[in-house]
């Protein structure tokens, strides 16, 4: 029971990230019906969002110390960051350990802006081209991006530790009434669950409760009725385009303490998340969502000592496996509409 | 001449030329001089032009004809490299029988999963050879570590058994995969003054294989089988409305080129006794995607095209170092110089994926039919001009 109860838990923080990245690739799809390879590459810019908050935050002069002197009795140089003149020793300190989370506010405008400038620059120009080529083209840009990333920051992870209040691990047995330290789980875990099912919860609730959500579903049901109702629906797809790109990248920002930000990430997301869009059917929302979940879920049941024993390798490919079982058994998906992406 | 028409013909007949002469092509500075880092006449590099036009030319028949992308066509190219790799290991050195068992049971493996995958079409069918692949990758790294050799590979050994040339002695050097006794990895020089030429036994078997391969390709596109295959591509269900059931022509399509896609990795086991997992990743079935369509999908020469640039800049380009591009620069002020290197610097070395990526997004972008519309359109331009004027001495240099 407790086994079973731990792999729930940890299959929610995979599964809440796949849940992310799927929820903006339908976005995307769902609006303006462009197949975003790309995608990945804005998780992986995401978290590089940290890194560079990061490192604006520890940018540092160097002062001479005169109270500590190394072993030859000259004063000491040491690095004193910059907000650390502006704010003092102790709020710097605390500043500087909350940047995980304070790199939310830094990559919301960020993300919006990268967003926008890819839609109106690249994406716009491939509404009338073929699905082929909208993969192929963003499939570059994935490249390009990543490679740029590569150059800039090296190809080697970089550490963004969470905050030291979130360091450990939580004893979730207890609270359920089970023995002490048999269910243990990490609490940024607990804290990156929490923020993706925020961010789902508002990205629906903009969806479906807000003016300009109400317009947009309109637009995704039928693009040409609202563009005669006399409203700028390429200008709300394009927001929707910067929307998608802020929760994946908001999904790489959250995800940094979990795993060392590095290049490739967006790539490694990337292929597994399409296959849960399309196993939760192309162009729902809530079945991305959904799917998301239930994938991140099956795959650390899979890992499981039991079931590796019985099936070995089965945790490499259980998201696989499941991508054909349903595709094969439901066509459109979990909750896939049908004529969507039929051609 | 054989069986095709003129135009054909003499496509086979370039290809044909452009493989025997490569050794010269590919060599034309002197080894002593300053550009002789952009030869690349070197045997291992060749057999990678050869092999990877193959897999990109099977590739092709499977996309260029019927329309549907496969994202998971190197699972084929690694399950040939490793029955390859067996037959040497258990049969004989000879590269025969590897060869023709690699062809087979990557044309199997197709079968099976162009079965399933098939059932779908669009982004679905895509998504499920990526799914199959990357499957078939993850479990040759981890599970089937006894038949794949895992993350370290399987390679050749000095006691295999080798039951045909009963070579299992335990002594000497491990043998190099062979042609009845001409070692695949035998090289002739000819030093001709400043030059000098290789001629490598496994390129020439290569490019004999690439050579049918291309002429095999160019039946399939003119032969009834080819054109039900580009009805399929055209509209799929006015074709179904005519009575006809397209899933065998296309199943047929998808085990042909998981064949070719088998060769190629045969080919490769045969030239270096050596297959490891990461062939079967989704970055290699991205690859010959990038390669068919760089070259120009739906013709017949534009995926060959698109494997020789990939692979020729994949090599040349990240060999150019700082030192060289300072070389380069020299002649102009210092300023200009370092100016010029650290703007170029991302872009070549270990940085060539960027330019690739732009390269492949501008050609998306501008030319859809890849190198061969942009030649065509080169070609179109001059024929224009030399009707109002002859233009004299007209550049005819493939664009890059």
């Amino acid at each position: 029971m407790e086994a079973i109860v731990l792999q729930l838990l940890s299959g929610l923080d995979g599964g809440s990230a796949y849940a992310l990245i799927a929820l903006g690739l339908t976005l995307i799809f769902g609006t303006l019906g462009v197949v975003n390879f790309a995608h990945g590459a804005l998780f992986m810019i995401g978290a590089f969002c940290t890194v560079t908050l990061q490192r604006i935050l520890t940018l540092s002069h160097t002062v001479i110390d005169d109270t500590q002197k190394d072993f030859l009795g000259n004063p000491l140089k040491v690095q004193v960051p910059y907000i650390q003149d502006w704010f003092g020793e102790a709020t710097s300190a605390a500043i500087i350990d909350w940047s995980v989370p304070l790199a939310i506010i830094f990559a919301i405008p960020v993300m919006l802006i990268i967003g926008i400038v890819m839609e109106r620059g690249l994406i716009k120009h491939f509404y009338k081209r073929p699905h082929a080529d909208q993969i192929l083209v963003t499939f570059g840009l994935a490249i390009v991006l990543q490679e740029i990333i590569k150059a800039y920051y090296g190809a080697n992870p970089i550490p963004a530790p969470a905050p030291d209040v979130f360091k450990g691990s939580f004893d979730f047995g207890q609270l359920l009434g089970f023995e002490a330290n048999r269910i243990i789980y990490p609490y940024w875990r607990l804290v990156y669950f929490g923020f993706a099912t925020i961010v789902i919860a508002s990205v629906f609730a903009f969806l479906q409760f807000t003016t300009f959500g109400m317009v947009v579903r309109a637009g995704m049901a039928d693009r040409e009725t609202v563009g005669l109702l006399g409203i700028d629906i390429d200008k709300r797809f394009t927001m929707m385009f910067g929307l998608a790109a802020c929760v994946a990248g908001l999904a790489g920002v959250m995800y940094t303490p979990i795993n060392s930000p590095n290049y490739h990430m967006g790539m490694d997301f990337l292929v597994i998340s399409f296959v849960v869009v399309v196993v939760g059917g192309m162009g729902s929302l809530p079945g991305a969502v959904l799917a998301g979940f239930v994938l991140g879920i099956l795959q650390s049941f899979a890992s499981m000592r039991e079931v590796i024993e019985v099936l070995p390798g089965i945790n490499q490919v259980v998201i696989y496996l499941a991508a054909i079982i349903i595709l094969l058994t439901r066509p459109r998906g979990l909750l896939g509409k049908r004529g969507v992406m039929e051609d | 001449m054989f069986g095709l028409n003129a135009k054909d013909t003499r496509l086979l007949l370039i290809v044909i030329g452009l493989v025997v002469f490569a050794p010269f092509l590919m060599n034309p500075f002197p080894t002593d001089s300053g550009l002789a880092q952009f030869n690349a006449g070197y045997p291992d590099l060749m057999q990678r032009f050869v092999i990877f036009g193959i897999f990109a030319i099977g590739f092709n028949i499977l996309f260029g004809l019927t329309g549907y992308l496969s994202f998971g066509h190197a699972a084929f190219l690694g399950a040939g490299s490793y029955a390859a790799v067996w037959m040497l290991k258990l049969l004989t050195i000879n590269v025969i029988p590897a060869i023709l068992i690699s062809t087979l049971v990557a044309g199997a493996f197709a079968l099976l999963i162009g079965f399933i995958s098939l059932r779908r079409s669009g982004i679905y069918f895509s998504i499920l050879t990526l799914a199959f692949a990357q499957m078939a990758f993850a479990l040759a790294a981890s599970v089937l570590t006894p038949i794949t050799g895992g993350e370290t590979g399987l390679q050749t050994a000095l006691n295999d058994p080798r039951i045909l040339d009963g070579a299992a002695s335990g002594t000497g050097n491990i043998p190099a995969p062979a042609l009845f006794g001409l070692e695949m990895r035998d090289s002739w020089d000819w030093v001709v003054g400043g030059w000098s030429f290789t001629f490598n036994a496994g390129y020439y078997l290569a490019g004999l294989f690439m050579i049918g391969a291309f002429y095999l390709s160019i039946l399939i596109f003119r032969s009834p089988f080819g054109l039900m295959l580009k009805a399929i591509k055209t509209n799929q269900t006015r074709l179904n409305y005519t009575g006809l059931n397209s899933r065998p022509y296309t199943l047929a399509a998808f085990v042909i080129s998981g064949m070719y896609a088998g060769l190629a990795g045969g080919l490769m086991a045969s030239m270096d006794p050596l297959a490891g997992a990461e062939r079967m990743q989704w970055t290699a079935s991205g690859e010959v995607v990038l390669m068919a369509i760089l070259g120009g999908a739906g013709t017949l020469i534009g995926p060959v095209l698109g494997a020789g640039f990939i692979k020729y800049f994949e090599n040349i380009f990240s060999k150019i170092n700082d030192n060289v591009l300072h070389q380069w620069f020299a002649f102009m002020p210092d300023g200009i110089e370092n100016f010029l290197v650290t703007i170029l610097h991302p872009f070549v070395g270990k940085g060539w994926h960027l330019t690739l990526g732009l390269v492949f997004m501008l050609v998306v972008i501008f030319l859809p039919g890849g190198l061969v519309e942009g030649g065509q359109r080169i070609g179109r331009l001059f024929s224009r001009k030399k009707k109002t004027d002859d233009s004299p001495n007209a550049d005819t240099k493939p664009a890059e």
